[in-house]
């Protein structure tokens, strides 16, 4: 296609490309493994005038939300990156950068949260932030990275969203391996994201007030009209997904299925581990053994609808979690997804979770295989004799 | 006002902003007040610092010196004590 | 230096506000605004300040202001900063807009004490505000690095063992011209020509720069409101507040005082000393009164004051 060229990119290299020609004004970031490539890549764009942007190399995530609520706040385009620990730091500020409607696009490194340390990828850093107010898609590899974030700028910024957006990686398996990546010229970009017209900004001639303290009078009014702009935002990445088409040729949406058709059971998870379920799933096709993938792009707002139209004609489902929410009954993916069944009245579908991966761990085509068998069962079965299980611990 | 008749989340700012500047001056402070500060113009030489000391703004310069806000002095007393030329008496509200 | 009649009459700080009667802050926040020189914006950390001046939807603030959080007014200023260049760079901004970031001495000295160094290590041009009321007061009297040694909060009650807060003031302005920046000053709401000249001064230095304003409140210090000012001005002629200023390496002695009154001046018109005037205490208010001829020396010596 005329408007593409292919880069030879990590996933974290990506980000910083993407946002490079995004035009951002301002990235406010501080390093932290395995985002740190995104802080690096952007610092080089500086250092060598690729990009007119104000770089704060601040002095903590804290700080970096910070800086970016600030930023955003006069009218300027704001991207930041960060990853695990650094995620937690800024937990405060997500819920102000959302709260004060903040459009701030920001990558998810996702890594494994403390104690013990342990850099590698899975999403409970992300889920311990998931009801902060921000939009958050999670993308399955570098090119998809690079899609949502083009993308996101011009979600976040819509006039009836106004909402942070967080675009979510999985650590080193996408932010550090090297993919051909199809991006679009930088015309393109200009063309399909233009400049932000902010609705309200700091400005001398208009001295408005942002941040005030809301009393019980009208606090609650406040968090209803960002409820409200979750629902715009659904609709907004409908309309926004299928410009991109016309641009890239990729058509994204809130969730990307696969082999759903005439399947009775489906695997549902977020991120890289999608590509490597497809696979399996292709094995079992040839055997004769139907079971749909069910890839979430979209996590916030939780495309409930989307969800139970796909499933619709299923018995089971198995849920992926990459993370623990200890002492619930569930992951919090599978909790969502029981949620939206229940709300459809669709309580016969069975449902079981699996908890895989933490801290970096392997899910092995084996374990996947065997997760699919037991889909299988519980379609046949009606039965789940296991709701929640780990995959791939010792005992 | 009751609860019910506030203005309802779609007809405020989005974010909690406040769209314009200076709007607690809707808001009177004057009701806290337990004394009054009284100025003698015939004493009073204009020197400001009652002006310049108020924590609430409600000293006023004017064409005779000076003037009370009394819609918002909560009644401190700290003009009265700083007067240089003791022009501002603290009397009791009725 | 001005005269009253030369600061403008507008209020961007404005009435209406609900700062306790006789509060130090709200003078010293009238007096800051004064020494805006054009365009401006204001960066407020969580504290009394703010909660008092933005209760929705009423808006004491003639400027455009925000407030993000507790610890971050440095941080959040330093995004403001960066986002108005960035657009006056752009050509989507024409005129240059100064930024304040307003701290009591809870967000400044203690928990925003990180985000302050990292911006003025950063070195973007704004201007920190630290008005200091010697104690976290919003939440109701509880001590910070900037409590006095001696004085009653209720997180350092004056017990029948401990007479108040053990430790000493922190040195906020020593740290921060440890990082290099061109001006920092000490000022008070008391000797308001000095306050609001060093407040344009620093707002006309390009590159960060630091006011530290002390504020009395009459409900953490339990003393009289119409005292307020008083009380700033012994805190200055005790030599307890030293005023002074650093300019891009050389230190001034603003307010030099050749014969001070004894510390008890100062201290015996606040109730949270009171204690220390209790026969047993004496030994307390003389070691303040000799901590408070140590630091004024240290700074008159620095000053090159004989």
């Amino acid at each position: 296609m005329e408007k593409m060229k292919v880069v030879g990119l990590s996933g974290d290299q990506i980000a910083a490309y993407a946002a490079k020609q995004c035009r951002v004004d301002v990235v406010s970031a501080y390093p932290i493994t395995p985002q740190t490539i995104i802080v690096e890549e952007y610092s080089n764009y500086v250092a060598n005038g690729e990009v007119d942007t104000e770089f704060i190399c601040v002095e903590s995530e804290h700080s970096a939300m910070s800086a970016c609520i600030g930023a955003s706040l006069t009218g300027a385009r704001v991207f930041t990156a960060t990853s695990s620990q650094g995620l937690a730091l800024m937990h405060e500020m997500l819920y102000i950068a959302s709260g004060l409607r903040c459009p701030i696009v920001m990558c998810v490194v996702n890594r494994a949260l403390s104690a013990p340390i342990n850099i590698h990828c899975d999403h409970s850093d992300m889920m311990g932030s998931r009801d902060c107010g921000w939009i958050q898609v999670f993308a399955e590899n570098a090119q998809e990275v690079y899609d949502w974030v083009i993308q996101a700028f011009k979600i976040a910024e819509d006039r009836e969203v106004l909402l942070p957006m967080a675009v979510n990686l999985d650590g080193f398996t996408i932010s550090h391996a090297l993919e051909d990546i199809r991006v679009l010229e930088d015309g393109a970009v200009d063309e399909f994201l233009p400049e932000r017209e902010a609705v309200y900004r700091l400005d001398p001639d208009n001295p408005i007030l942002v941040g005030p303290l809301v009393l019980p009078d009208y606090y609650f009014e406040f968090k209803v009209q960002q409820e409200e702009a979750m629902r715009k935002a659904a609709e907004k990445i409908g309309e926004v997904t299928r410009e991109y088409y016309e641009y890239s040729s990729r058509k994204y949406a809130p969730i990307d299925p696969f082999n759903v058709e005439g399947a009775n059971t489906a695997l549902i998870a977020m991120g890289s581990t999608a590509g490597m379920l497809r696979t399996v799933a292709r094995q079992l096709e040839r055997e004769g053994k139907r079971v749909a993938v069910i890839k979430l792009w979209l996590y916030r707002p939780f495309p409930g609808d989307e969800l139970i139209k796909l499933v619709e004609d299923m018995e089971s489902l198995i849920v992926l979690d990459r993370t623990l929410s200890f002492g619930a009954p569930v992951g919090p993916l599978c909790s969502d997804v029981i949620a939206a069944l229940y709300n459809a009245g669709r309580c016969d579908i069975r449902v079981a979770n699996a908890v895989y991966g933490l801290g970096g761990r392997d899910l092995t085509p084996a374990e996947v295989e065997e997760l699919s068998m037991k889909a299988l069962k519980m379609a046949e079965t009606k039965m789940v004799d296991k709701r929640m299980e780990f995959i791939g611990v010792r005992e | 006002m009751s609860r019910d008749e506030l203005p309802g989340w779609r007809s405020i700012a989005i974010g909690s902003v406040i769209p314009e500047p200076a709007t607690a001056r809707k808001y009177r402070t004057g009701d806290w007040r337990v004394f009054r500060p009284v100025i003698d113009l015939d004493k009073c030489i204009g020197c400001l610092l009652c002006w310049i000391y108020c924590p609430d703004a409600s000293i006023q310069q004017s064409d005779r010196k000076v003037k009370v806000d009394y819609d918002y002095c909560k009644g401190c007393g700290i003009c009265a004590e700083e007067c240089p030329v003791k022009a501002i008496a603290m009397v009791e509200e009725a | 230096m001005v005269t009253l009649r030369e600061l403008p009459v507008e209020e961007l700080f404005g009435p209406g506000h609900r700062l306790c009667a006789g509060c130090g802050p709200a003078i010293s926040m009238r007096m800051l605004t004064k020494a805006f020189r054009g365009p401006t914006v204001v960066t407020n950390a969580t504290g009394c300040v703010e909660v008092a001046s933005s209760i929705y939807p009423f808006n004491a603030w003639g400027v455009p202001w925000v407030h993000t959080a507790f610890e971050n007014a440095a941080a959040t200023a330093s995004g403001i900063e960066a986002g108005f260049k960035a657009l006056r760079r752009k050509g989507k901004l024409e005129r240059n807009v100064d930024v304040i970031a307003i701290g009591g001495d809870g967000g400044t000295f203690d928990i925003g004490i990180q985000a302050l160094s990292g911006a003025l290590e950063r070195g973007h041009d704004f201007v920190y505000l630290c008005y200091d009321n010697e104690a976290y007061m919003n939440t109701g009297i509880q001590r910070s690095g900037a409590t006095p040694h001696g004085a009653a909060t209720t997180t350092s009650p004056a017990g029948s063992k401990i007479p108040g807060k053990p430790e000493w003031k922190k040195d906020l302005i020593g740290i921060c011209i440890a990082h290099g920046i061109d001006y920092a000053a000490t000022a008070s709401i008391a000797y308001w020509n000095d306050y609001v000249t060093k407040v344009r001064k620093a707002i006309e230095v390009d590159g960060p720069a630091v006011v530290h304003v002390l504020a009395p409140c009459p409900l953490g210090w339990r003393s009289e409101p119409k005292d307020t000012i008083k009380i700033a001005k012994l805190a200055v002629q005790t030599r307890f507040f030293p005023i002074y200023e650093y300019d891009k390496g050389t230190y001034r002695l603003s307010i030099k005082v050749p014969n001070p009154k004894p510390v008890e001046e100062f201290l015996k018109l606040q109730g949270r000393f009171r204690h220390l005037f209790q026969p047993e205490f004496a030994d307390e208010i003389r070691k303040i009164q000799d901590y408070v001829d140590r630091n004024y020396e240290r700074i008159a010596k620095l000053s090159g004051e004989p």
